[in-house]
């Protein structure tokens, strides 16, 4: 066993592997906790039949997606729909690629990281692949040859393509306050600096969580797949595990966006004031808790979020969306970039 | 090569979409036929008669008290005000009054009934735009609404309960207590769906100035119920033609400013309340006393004909009867349905808006195929 | 009641011969043991107890006024029809359009005005700026079978927002007549003269886009008319006329054709 086969092939492998496996089950079983959390907000229970407590559920919609007949109409552009839910589906795994989780740890000896890569362009590699997501959305809406999914399918690529402005804004804000484009880096960079991201972000922050729900589309931004008016948006005619992807996908977004919303601002795996109460989350009382810990914690809390959001709010109009996004996030975040910058200057002498 | 303009670049084709008769958000089984340029609807025809059943010939074969029960299919969202709209207008034609009593029960299933439907159109309309928790809320105090008229009259949604002469029957026993904790409780539920809703600035963007109705057209399009009110016109025929004792109660009609889809939802919504203290009122001086008049068994009229309209929650729903010397059946009845009265200014309503904001007009109109196609 | 109630102690049970005048106190109010038998005196003051409290309730009953019975206790009393021709509206509207008031009848509340078919854009102008009916409330036609005056009656009513006043106008139509179509008046009026139209058959002239509205296009027959069956004809009969019977019930079983055998003998599906 030489050290660098175990260091650079074995563990990454394993890494791989794992986070894989884990994330496909944090995954579905997001959506039965969407499903409960948001049947609790509308004073009904959920699925509770499945297992205890519903919660075989997840593992039931798998057979049944699986089992399903897999429809493709008859003059819908084969090839292409058939790559739709595959463009749709691997960025967003593909940028798990590079978000940190915790610290490093050993394993018999061994130093094990919590990310698989720490690329030091980690934001633009996250920020450009989950943008080939987009072209997924368009060619699934085009070549179901259906009006309805046409629609939904141009609805959702102008949207995701005008919300990235300002998020990608949002995100410059960050990197004028850590200076790095590494997500480990920028985590560190919270730790010198004894505060999170957040607090002299906040405004930055606002806009990225914002336009990270425009880009996952869901509520209040999902017209794309309004039940009410397109009946399905671009995945009407998807049926089995194509449509899967296409479910799968959006709950991996909700995730990602989640996860770096906590990296960007709130610290990634630190706990609250990591300097200051160092002696308490040093302490024997405390100090078993693993960072990875804070780090879900922190992603669920959004998840939550992103659910209450859900049972809460009517969904805007399509040119309101736009509206929303161009005349007012797009504005905004750019005087928040300012505002930063000017914030850092001083700051930092 | 013939000398036909080759299409160029620029020409606009107009997109033609069934909003089909299977669709979730058409609230039964109405199609409209869309002209799209894009999302801007340049043209939207309604095609309805998917749920004609023919409800007007089958009444000319029935003995009047007989044709009650098909009153409720009509709108069977709110089946008691179709009862109600019968028996009123066949008292008048046989002229008979009926006993306070009576007429106290009648208001009472009528004000339950209107919050019910009220709840239902708020459930689907808010869903329709995108707010999916106010749905299980309001069907929840539906619940308890129609748990009130099973024990009334043993249906919850296709009631059959009232009689021409007043109610079939007696009060159960514990009913006007129960019926009094409901009423209790409801202007808090009420306060609940506004808080979710009302000042919401979504909620506000979607529907001020969406589907606006001037005055005179509401008037001259045949307008009732809210769309009408929501325009400005003070006009409830509870008020004007009062029917089964209403001009014994206190109560206000709320009305509009701007005609938008924002004010017929606020109307609604302070109809709910209104409706709530009517209750209170008819719960408080209920009378003692029989609960149907003295009719004979058989009834037969005289020749002639009388229209007679209650203010259903969709608007004014009318009967107009004919009948023959010695008759006992109707020989014409004609149903005047509010929704599809109000459902013609559709295309005038959404012309110039989004796809999205048909959705929003359909909801606003709040109708129900039922009574459109009878 | 047992037995051992009827037969006091000091006395043999009664046997069915016994005359009955002889034990007239087994007679009273069962269960109770017979006393000795009462005195004439004692029969005779009750007797005339129960004539005076008979006679104290007539007199009470003559003293207090008889409470009037609520109209809901007595038999209803149908409605009248009245002439209506001194209504100020009935009367403004015979000035305003010669000839069109034909005959006014108030019954039940409503008053009803009998107009000629071919004026009646005019009446409806009338009574719309004239009288400021500004609001039709419906628009329907009944079918009278046979009438001198014509089959139909199509009926017009209205509303007056100020002082809530309601008229109704009939205008009688023979079968093959076409109607103007008050479209122009009233908006109100398209969908419900396309109704009147799908269900009668009557032609509305003028109207922007008469078709039919609650059956499909393409249905021959007109359901209200009284002429159809209310069970509905065969759904051949609503589209190929010359095929099938016009306004013939549904198909009795002798009159449906049998398919062929097909060659294999496998019969029909």
């Amino acid at each position: 066993m030489t050290d660098p086969l175990i260091r650079y092939v074995v563990v990454p492998l394993a890494q791989t592997v794992v986070i894989l496996l884990v994330l496909l089950g944090i995954v579905a079983y997001l959506t039965l906790a969407e499903r409960k959390v948001l049947a609790w907000m509308q004073v009904r229970i959920g699925p509770n039949r499945v297992g205890p407590r519903g919660l075989l559920q997840p593992i039931a919609d798998v057979f049944k997606l699986f089992a399903k007949e897999d429809l493709v109409p008859a003059k819908a552009e084969r090839f292409v729909f058939l790559l739709a839910p595959i463009l749709i589906f691997v960025p967003s795994f593909l940028v798990w690629a590079v978000i940190p989780f915790g610290e490093t740890f050993t394993v018999a000896g061994v130093p094990v990281t919590s990310f698989i890569a720490d690329i030091n362009i980690a934001i633009l590699f996250v920020l450009g692949v989950s943008s080939i997501a987009i072209y997924g959305i368009i060619l699934g809406g085009w070549a179901s040859n259906n009006k309805f999914s046409l629609m939904g399918g141009l609805r959702s690529a102008a949207q995701l393509v005008s919300y990235e402005v300002p998020l990608g804004f949002a995100v410059v804000s960050v990197l004028l306050m850590s200076g790095t484009l590494s997500l480990v880096g920028i985590v560190e960079a919270q730790r010198d600096a004894g505060i999170w991201f957040f607090i002299p972000g906040i405004l930055g922050f606002g806009i990225y969580f914002i336009c990270g729900v425009a880009e996952t589309n869901r509520n209040p931004f999902d017209l794309p797949e309004a039940e009410s008016e397109l009946v399905g948006g671009f995945h009407t005619e998807y049926s089995g595990m194509k449509f899967a992807f296409f479910f799968l996908a959006e709950y991996m977004n909700m995730l990602v966006v989640s996860s770096l919303a906590v990296i960007l601002f709130f610290g990634g795996w630190l706990p609250p004031f990591p300097n200051l109460l160092a002696g308490l989350w040093q302490s024997p009382l405390l100090s078993w808790i693993p960072p990875f810990i804070w780090y879900l914690i922190k992603v669920m809390i959004f998840i939550f979020v992103y659910i209450w959001f859900r049972g809460t709010f009517p969904r805007y109009r399509f040119d309101q969306l736009m509206a929303v996004g161009w005349k007012w996030l797009l504005p905004l975040s750019l005087a928040n970039v300012l505002l930063v910058g000017i914030g850092v200057l001083v700051l930092k002498g | 090569m013939t000398d036909q303009r080759l299409p160029s670049l620029f020409d606009v084709e107009e997109m033609e979409l069934s909003f089909g008769p299977q669709h979730p958000a058409t609230h039964g089984v109405l199609r409209v036929q869309l002209k799209l340029d894009g999302e801007k609807i340049v043209d939207a025809k309604p095609i309805i008669g998917y749920l004609h059943r023919g409800t007007e010939k089958l009444f000319e074969t029935m003995p009047f008290p007989q044709c009650i029960p098909h009153t409720d299919r009509m709108d069977y969202v709110a089946a008691a005000t179709n009862n109600q709209g019968f028996c009123v207008a066949m008292e008048k034609l046989l002229g008979i009054t009926i006993p306070p009593r009576a007429a106290y029960i009648r208001m009472m299933l009528a004000e339950l009934q209107r919050l019910a439907s009220h709840l239902v159109w708020l459930a689907t309309h808010a869903i329709d735009i995108g707010a999916i928790t106010p749905f299980f809320y309001t069907f929840r105090e539906r619940d308890a609404i129609l748990d009130l008229f099973e024990e009334y009259c043993g249906a919850r949604l296709t009631l059959n309960t009232m009689k021409i002469g007043g109610v079939p029957f007696e009060l159960p026993a514990g009913w006007t207590e129960r019926c009094s904790a409901l009423v209790d409780g409801f202007p808090a539920h009420i306060d609940e769906y506004e808080e979710l809703l009302t000042n919401n600035r979504i909620w506000k963007k979607r529907t001020i100035g969406i589907g606006v109705v001037s005055p005179e057209d509401a008037i001259d399009w045949g307008l009732t119920g809210p769309p009408l009110r929501g325009s400005g016109v003070r006009w409830d025929i509870r008020k004007v033609f009062p029917y089964d004792r209403y001009d014994e109660i206190d109560f206000e009609i709320p009305i509009g400013k701007n005609g938008d889809t924002y004010d017929r939802y606020l109307v609604r919504m302070v109809e709910m309340r209104q409706s709530v203290r009517i209750l209170r009122q008819c719960l408080d001086r209920l009378p003692a006393g029989p609960v149907i008049a003295k009719i004979p068994k058989v009834l037969r009229a005289r020749d002639g004909m009388v229209y007679g309209s209650v203010e259903a929650p969709k608007g004014e729903l009318g009967y107009f009867i004919v009948t023959t010397d010695k008759a006992t059946e109707p020989y014409r009845c004609r149903v005047r349905p509010p929704s599809f009265v109000n459902l013609q200014l559709l295309p005038d309503m959404v012309r110039g808006h989004l796809v999205a904001d048909l959705v929003a007009v359909i909801g606003t109109l709040d109708i129900v195929l039922g009574e459109i196609d009878r | 009641m047992s037995d051992n109630e009827k037969t006091p102690p000091d006395q043999l049970p009664d046997t069915p011969e016994k005359p009955a005048g002889a034990a007239p106190d087994a007679a009273p109010a069962g269960g109770d043991a017979p006393k000795s038998a009462p005195t004439d005196e004692e029969k005779a003051a009750k007797i005339a107890a129960a004539k005076a409290k008979a006679a104290a309730a007539k007199a009470a009953k003559e003293a207090a006024p008889e409470e009037p019975k609520q109209p809901w206790e007595t038999k209803p009393v149908t409605p009248e029809h009245e002439d209506a021709s001194a209504d100020p509206d009935v009367a403004a509207l015979a000035a305003a359009v010669d000839g069109s008031v034909l005959a006014a009848d108030r019954f039940a509340g409503d008053v009803t005005v009998t107009v000629p078919a071919d004026k009646i854009v005019d009446i409806c102008r009338a009574l719309k700026t004239g009288r400021g009916f500004k609001f039709l409330v419906d628009l329907t036609a009944i079918d009278w079978r046979e009438r001198e005056q014509g089959r139909f009656d199509v009926v017009y009513w209205m509303h007056r927002f100020d002082d809530s006043k309601r008229i109704r106008l009939l205008a009688a139509l023979p079968a093959e007549r076409s109607m103007a179509s008050v479209t122009g008046v009233w908006r109100t009026a398209n969908w419900l003269e396309r109704e009147v139209y799908d269900m009668f058959g009557i032609h509305f002239e003028g109207h922007p886009a008469l078709e039919r509205i609650l059956t499909w296009e393409g249905f021959n027959g007109h359901p209200l008319r009284k002429d159809f069956p209310v069970e509905g004809i065969d759904t051949g009969a609503a589209i190929y006329p010359d095929v099938y019977p016009p306004g013939g019930g549904p198909l009795r079983p002798e009159e449906l054709e049998q398919p062929e055998p097909k060659a294999d003998g496998k019969g029909e599906s």
